[in-house]
């Protein structure tokens, strides 16, 4: 069974990675015109990325689905919310609050943890001359993610329409726009994109399915997804946030230093 | 040899740190609030195994195969400056790469899973497989066009923000025609799409580019393309939906 789980993904795998190694010879050896410069050590590396990815596919399966879904279902169990109280037959949006904070701290947690925010958090001071810090960057962005996550399960709780919270976030987005520094503006669209990574998206989009799957009156289709839009959404205002308030405080410290004089 | 295997053991703790912070929090949560066994333990630590090892092998692989090529290949093409060929470059990159992401891979079968039970679609294995890779391709063709239009931006130099505030009026706009069931999965096809491939070699391309070209700066021209690929995928995938629902 296993076995046969194994070849299908790693044929699959064969198929996905072609586009990409196609092209990127093509363009090598057609248009920029060069040899491969380490054959060698190449093909290894695409053999590498073949196999991780089958694996790792695999492992999802596995393990990162179920275990969302596990999480989901264990922590809106009736018996677990109303322990030892009596269990009434509908269920506050309240009463979830142990929901919020595990998506919060499974949000927050991961982003500070993720390399490729800390690899974006050096460029972005070392371009911006320091005004931006690495630790503020990353801070700001977790907790936009674990924001983001907490306000999109209580919304699979509740069962609101999706496109309500979003165009507010976009309203929300476009007026720190106007006043925002500039030089923040793109790299804070960007972060919403870079925070959710590939271990990051499969167990939060599992949990999400498993909350429309437990909780009474949610549709699947209609509820479940919609995690990640969330988590990509709201980085981009604490980050626009955080610049505008190391602006704010830069620009108190200049008034009070003419002040003195 | 054994320089590579250094390597490997590097990456297998690079992806070990990965998913430590995943395992601390679902362990607490297990101990301190649960309080319940977890069931199927043996084969959800298998699991987790295979998604080290797979997640080891595939950045390594990565990093010693794909990236240097990609970036080179990035940066040759910036200062080549032909412009039909950037753009070719900027749509096969977009395309490739987002195909071959595991995320997207995931999402896609889970929502074609999740359509066939509400009915939405046939529920045979193969309308399945059609409707999961008609979203890939979706998204595919949408990073694409994303990039394209990035690398024209960085071109002409237009400012990033006024293209996102046009593309959040497209995205409002559509979402009040499409149907109900796919708006989730099209806001969420929008962070999927940018992960583990496609990140670092659309910051090279775009860093690249406005290196090469005077008077841009690094930091307002360079970042921007991924945000152009977060966006587009929203009004693409509805419009699937619109299609196929």
């Amino acid at each position: 069974m296993l076995w046969h789980e194994l070849l299908d993904a790693f044929l699959g795998t064969l198929r996905d990675i072609f586009p990409i190694v196609a092209m990127i010879l093509a363009f090598q050896f057609l248009v920029i015109r060069r040899p491969l410069p380490d054959l060698r050590k190449v093909a290894l590396g695409f053999v590498y990325v073949v196999l991780g990815l089958t694996l790792f596919l695999v492992g999802l399966e596995e393990a990162l689905f179920p275990l969302g879904r596990l999480m989901a279902k264990q922590l809106t169990d009736p018996a677990f919310i109303y322990a030892g109280e009596l269990i009434p037959d509908t269920v506050d949006w309240a009463e979830y609050f142990w929901v919020y904070i595990f998506a919060f701290t499974i949000g927050f947690s991961t982003t500070i943890a993720e390399p490729a925010l800390l690899a974006v958090a050096i460029k972005a001071q070392q371009v911006s001359a320091g005004a931006i810090g690495v630790w503020g960057l990353r801070i700001a962005v977790a907790l936009g993610v674990a924001v983001g996550l907490a306000l999109g399960t209580y919304r699979i709780v509740t069962g609101l329409p999706i496109h309500y919270f979003i165009i507010a976030g976009y309203v929300v987005v476009v007026i720190q726009t106007i006043f925002a520094p500039r030089l923040i503006i793109p790299l804070a669209y960007d972060s919403g994109g870079v925070t959710t990574s590939t271990v990051t998206v499969p167990l939060v989009a599992a949990l999400g399915l498993g909350l429309a799957e437990t909780v009474p009156g949610r549709n699947v289709l209609i509820d479940g997804f919609g995690l990640i839009a969330f988590a990509s959404l709201f980085p981009i205002m604490s980050v626009m946030a955080y610049a505008q308030l190391s602006g704010y405080r830069a620009w108190r410290q200049r008034r009070r230093a003419s002040q003195s004089e | 040899m054994n320089s590579s295997l250094k390597a490997l053991a590097r990456y297998l703790l690079g992806s070990l740190r990965d998913l430590l912070p995943v395992i601390v929090v679902v362990v607490f949560f297990q101990l301190a609030v649960l309080q319940q066994p977890l069931p199927n333990l043996g084969q959800l630590l298998f699991g987790t195994l295979l998604v080290v090892l797979g997640l080891t092998f595939f950045i390594n692989g990565l990093e010693t195969g794909l990236f240097p090529i990609g970036e080179s290949l990035a940066h040759a093409l910036a200062r080549k400056g032909s412009l039909f060929w950037l753009i070719i470059f900027a749509f096969t990159l977009g395309f490739g790469t987002t195909i071959a992401e595991p995320a997207l891979i995931a999402i896609a079968e889970e929502a074609s899973e999740i359509a066939a039970q509400a009915g939405v679609i046939g529920a045979s294995l193969e309308a399945q497989e059609d409707y999961a890779l008609g979203l890939r391709l979706t998204v595919a063709l949408s990073v694409g066009c994303a990039i394209v239009l990035g690398v024209v931006r960085i071109l002409k130099g237009w400012p990033v923000h006024w293209m996102i505030v046009g593309g959040y009026v497209i995205v409002v706009i559509i979402t009040g025609f499409a149907p109900r069931d796919i708006i989730s999965i099209a806001y969420d096809s929008g962070g999927v799409t940018t992960s583990t491939i496609t990140v670092p070699l659309v910051t090279a391309l775009g860093v690249g580019l406005a290196t090469s070209i005077s008077g841009r700066n690094p930091m307002i021209d360079g970042f921007g393309l991924i945000a152009f690929a977060s966006l587009t995928p929203m009004i693409f995938v509805m419009l699937y939906g619109m299609v196929v629902h």
